[in-house]
Formats: C-alpha cells, structure tokens, sequence
C-alpha cells in the first residue's frame, strides 16, 4: 500500500508541475449525517483514515434532503472531484442518471449496484458476518433457542437472518432459531417500543440470545435483552458500548475499509462489481473491552475457526438473496 | 384448545397492555379535543416532542420527574401553536395537524443531533432516569399465590407509574366530561358552541383549555414511550402511534369508556402480531402479520361505514367559531 501512495503522490507532483488540477477525491454522507455513529460515520472514519495516511484532502457534504442526491453528484464532478464515493443504497437512481454524464469521473457506491462502466459498486456479504454472530449466538446460549428482529421485511434483512441461522445451525444442529421481522413499511426501522416487545415475546418463547438488524428499531431491541438479562448482538456498527458486558458482539459492515479503500485507489479506481466479505475484511463481528469479558474462549476458536473456512471455500454461506430461500429458516 | 387460551396467555397481555397504554393516553388527548370542537390529527408529533425532550432532559438531569415536565411542557408548546392556528386564527384544523407533525418530526432529530450528536437520537438513560415497575410491598408473597399469583403480580401490579395515570385516566375524563359544568360546557363547545356563547360562556377559553389538556395527556404518552417504555428517544420512534389513537377515538365514538376498550383491543391486536408461533398453532396456518397490523383501521372504516352502530362526531367539530356580527 505505502508503495503505491508513494507511486501516487508522484503522480500527483508530476500532474501538478505539468499544471493539469490535482483532482480531489470526494464523499458524499447520507442523510443522518456523518456523525450518526453508524453507516456514516463509519464513512467517514475511512476517509480521515485515508487522509492521516496520506496527507491527501478530500471533499465532502451532508445532504439534508432526498432532492440534493443528483445535484451534490454533479456539483462535485462538475468541480473535477475524481473519485467520488457515496454512502448508501439511497444514491443508485441519482448514480444512474449521473454516472454516464462523466464518463471520466470513477464513482463508488456503497451497498448498491448501478451498472455503469465507470461505477464501483460495494457490496458486502452481510450473510457471512451474520453467520459467525449465529455460532456465537447458539456458543453462548443456555437455552438452545436464539432469536433475529429484522427491521422492514425486504430481501437484504433476510439475508441477514439467513446467515444468522446458518451460522447457529452449523454451532449446534439442535438449536431453536426464532425470527421475526418489525413491519413491512419504512416504519419498522424506528420502532424501538415493537422492537421491545418483539424481544420479550422471544424470551417468553425460549430465546436468550437476540441478534438485531432493525436500525432505531435495535436500540430497543438491546435496551430490553438487558433489562430483561438476556445476551444482545448488535450491527453494522460496532454497538457493544451501549450496553457493555450485556451485548454479546456486533455483526460488522467495515464501510471504513470500503471507503478507504475506495479513495487510496485515487483516479484509478477499479470499477465494476467490489465484494466486501470476511476475506477482506469486509464484515467481521466485534471484540472490545466492552464484551471481553462474556466471549469465552471456545467460543473464539469456534468463530475464527469458521471465518478462516470461509475464507478458505471450506464452507460456503448461502445467501438469501441469490435465490430467495433459506435452507436454514422459514419465513 | 390449549392453543386458543394461549393466545391469551400472560405475557401476550402484558404487552397488550404496555402498547395500549400510550394508545389510551392519546386516545383521550383527542377525545377532549374533539369533544370542543378541535380536530386533532397533530397527537403523533406532540408524542414525538414529549418523548424526545422527557428523554433530554431526564438523561441531563437524571431525574425522571423533570423529563416528564419538560415532556408535558414541550406537547403543551405544540397545543398552543395547534389553538393558536385554529381557535384564535380560525385557521384548517386538519391542515394545522398535519403541520405540527412534520415540525415535530423534523425539529426533534435536528436538536438531538446537535446537542447529542448521536445520529438524531439521546443517549440511553440510566435507570433512575427511567420510569421503573412500582414496588408494591409484598409483591413477591403475592407473585407466590397460586393461579391469581402470576396474574396480580405480573398483569395487574408489575407495571410503572404512567400505565396506572392512563388508566385513572379514564374514569377520571368521563367524570369531567358528563359530572362536572366545565365538562357539560365542553362538550356544548363541540355541538354548538353558539349556544355556548349565547348563554355568556368563552368559547374561546374552553376550547383552549380542551386543547392544552390534550397537550398534557399527549405529554404523558410520549414521555411513557421515551422514558419507561424504552431508554431514551429514536427518531420517529411514535411510529404512526397517533394515528391509531385517533382511529380508536372513532371506534369509541367519541366515549371514554369506549376508548378504554378501543385502545386495550388495538394493543391487544398489536401484542399478538407479534406472536406468529401462537396464531399459527392456534389456527393452524400462517396468519400473515400484516392482516393484524391493518386490523386497527379496517375495523375503524367498518365502524364508519355505520356497520356497527353509528360513529357521529361532535357537530362542530372542525369548524373554527365565528361570532355572529
């Protein structure tokens, strides 16, 4: 890596001496801004990591609404921003109108694919995460049942819960999963009172460990398995502070390492398909301080034991969303 | 058999109850709203405004107490705005609900952002900055009774403070309402309030005072939702839960005893969506979900369609007052 940066900032003396502009990369947050100690902030982790590193700049905005998607994109190509990286699924429509504008401009998006020969589109393998939280899952339970709360019911949540099941399936062949989604409208994701309820009708049916993928709607969800006593795994983020000792883990989405990535590429951007799985540290489950203490050491040599078989081919993950079915858990 | 009592088993009652309890709270808000003549479709954004500042203020000054104030305070700064609009402007009550629900939604995320930076949410409370299940003395001679045991403890007396004031609520409404002048003339105010007038009483006062005691009421739920239901505010985290409360003020025709049992059968609808496992060992298929979480407001329309008795609202309800020149 430190190679390339070195190749690069050459590049970048040459290009300045020969008088063309310098182009700065760009990143564009979601609504919920950069500071919203998820999928943003996260994002923006990436970028200041690429910068301390590199001494490079980069150009960012926080949209403030729906409307401003295609107009931030243009704005900052128009600037001669190159590449510019957007964080979320919410960009593919405003990315498909734009990208084939700039022919030259190389455009990252997260979590979404637009098919356009100067797109990358990231994408991560949430079922292989969500796998190894499932061994921990079925690891630390007393009860042998351990449960999901999805939030809006849509193929990706699924994905989600698929792999969970897999993961605690494959731990212990015996074990009860239960899972239940909050809604089917936008709703379900800030609905921390039915994610509460959720999580005490899943105690009452058995279940001691609960893994959540419901956005808003999971604050309650964790709030609840630790008044109630029960082990919580969190997601996308690493959310094992909220509740320390009492949430098992966290399913990690590494949207740092995407962007980071991303922006260390530069102009020469790879374009096209860019999975995001345990193999590149693309997902991952967290390990702190915070959970130290209820992680045992089996449970480690278990989990690691699997994320190196996948990497390895050994086990294969199905994913939900190739085929809509889980061998593993009916919907 | 057994598969049918268990759809009424403990705690599928417990959470009918924890999710009616903020339906009744806000069912009654607009029942005294309505009752004086004020459409009231802004009871979800003053909830949303009482459950992000009862959360602020009780994780700042860890006190509860102050939360729910500054909760009641913040849905009360909401009522005014709402009888400002439509009793001293004469303005569209529907069209000022609607905007106290957008403002709602979008100022309170703004300043948790700001103030927390947190992603639009507070911190999570610490538990004696919550609403916390009341102590009764004796609690666990009681939980130890055999049948009547688990039922006294965990149904009737495990609750907190706020689900015991919903449920004095009630009583307490209709007594206003149908036992007391001010009540008398409250309602008068949403049939005719020209008589009212006439007779020499302010209609203005007591449609204002209607407004703010749905302010108050609105306060409650949404610092039962932040506070004690969960620890700390969510965006949008009401979600819709205002609405389904002016949907049960319809099936109870406007009465509080009606809400009371609206409300405990829309939590219950809730509660058991939650539970597939029970309505599929009971019916033996699938129900799907989604049938139960429209229910609410199919069986609202039904009741509107004058199926099931007549639903009539206050006469002039909707209507601003304008005295005859």
């Amino acid at each position: 890596m430190t190679v390339m940066t070195k190749l690069m900032s050459a590049a970048t003396g040459l290009a300045l001496t020969a008088g063309a502009a310098w182009a700065e990369p760009a990143i564009i947050f979601d609504l919920g801004g950069k500071f919203d100690k998820s999928f943003n902030e996260s994002a923006f982790n990436g970028a200041t990591r690429w910068a301390e590193e590199t001494g490079g700049t980069f150009r960012e905005i926080e949209l403030q609404s729906d409307a401003q998607r295609e107009q931030a994109l243009r704005r900052f190509a128009e600037a001669g921003a190159n590449p510019i990286v957007m964080a979320g699924f919410a960009f593919g429509s405003a990315l498909e109108e734009v990208a084939a504008d700039y022919p030259d401009t190389k455009f990252a998006i997260i979590d979404m694919v637009v098919d356009a020969p100067n797109v990358r589109s990231v994408v991560f393998n949430e079922h292989e995460g969500s796998y190894l939280a499932g061994i921990m899952a079925a690891e630390a339970s007393e009860t042998g049942t351990v449960s999901f709360i999805g939030g809006m019911d849509i193929p990706l949540i699924r994905k989600f819960a698929c792999g969970y099941a897999q993961g605690a399936k494959a731990a212990n062949p015996d074990v009860t999963v239960i899972a239940n989604m909050t809604g089917t409208t936008p709703a379900a994701w800030n609905d921390p009172v039915k994610g509460s309820e959720l999580t005490k009708a899943q105690i009452s049916q058995g279940s001691d460990v609960v893994y959540a993928a419901a956005g808003g709607t999971g604050v309650g969800v964790l709030q609840t398995a630790a008044d109630e006593g029960i082990l919580s795994i969190g997601v996308d983020a690493n959310q094992n502070y909220l509740h320390p000792g009492q949430v098992l883990t966290s399913m990690l989405k590494r949207v740092d390492n995407a962007v980071y990535d991303a922006l260390s590429q530069g102009e020469d951007l790879e374009t096209g398909f860019n999975v995001m799985g345990l193999a590149n540290r693309g997902v991952g489950v967290a390990l702190d301080a915070n959970n130290e203490g209820i992680v045992s050491y089996a449970m480690l040599s278990k989990t690691f034991g699997a994320a190196d078989q996948i990497v390895s081919g050994e086990i294969t993950v199905h994913d939900y969303m190739s085929d809509e079915s889980c061998p593993a858990l009916d919907f | 058999m057994i598969e049918f009592l268990n759809l009424f088993s403990l705690p599928v009652l417990e959470s009918s109850l924890r999710l009616g309890t903020p339906l009744l709270l806000a069912c009654l808000a607009g029942l005294f709203s309505e009752r004086a003549g004020i459409f009231d479709i802004g009871l979800e954004g003053k909830m949303l405004v009482a459950a992000f500042f009862s959360a602020a203020i009780a994780y700042s000054t860890e006190s509860v107490w102050l939360g729910l104030l500054a909760g009641i305070g913040a849905s009360m700064v909401l009522a005014v705005i709402h009888g400002l609009a439509s009793i001293t402007f004469r303005g569209n009550q529907l069209i000022s609900g609607v905007a106290i629900n957008f403002l709602a939604a979008g100022l309170t995320v703004l300043i948790a952002q700001t103030w927390f930076k947190q992603g639009g949410r507070t911190p999570s409370l610490p538990e004696e900055a919550r609403f916390n299940a009341l102590e009764f003395p004796g609690l666990d001679t009681i939980a130890a009774m055999p049948v009547v045991g688990p039922v006294l403890a965990n149904l009737i007396l495990g609750h907190d403070l706020l689900v015991y004031v919903a449920f004095a609520a009630v009583p307490l409404t209709w007594w206003i309402l149908f036992s007391t002048r001010f009540g008398l003339r409250l309602r008068a105010v949403g049939e005719n309030p020209a008589a009212v007038d006439t007779a020499g009483i302010n209609v203005v006062f007591l449609r204002y005072m209607a407004v703010l005691i749905c302010g108050v009421l609105c306060g409650i739920a949404g610092t039962y939702l932040a506070t004690a239901l969960q620890a700390g505010f969510v965006k949008d985290m009401t979600a819709g839960r205002g609405y389904i409360a002016l949907a049960a003020l319809i099936f109870a025709k406007w009465r509080p005893w009606y809400a009371l049992g609206a409300c405990l059968l829309f939590g219950y609808l809730q509660a058991i969506a939650l539970r597939p496992d029970l309505l599929e060992a009971a019916f033996g298929f699938k129900v799907q979900v989604q049938l139960l979480d429209a229910l609410p407001y199919v069986l609202t329309v039904v009741i509107l369609a004058g199926f099931v008795g007549k639903a009539i609202p206050p006469r002039a309800g909707g209507e601003p007052y304008v005295k005859e020149r």
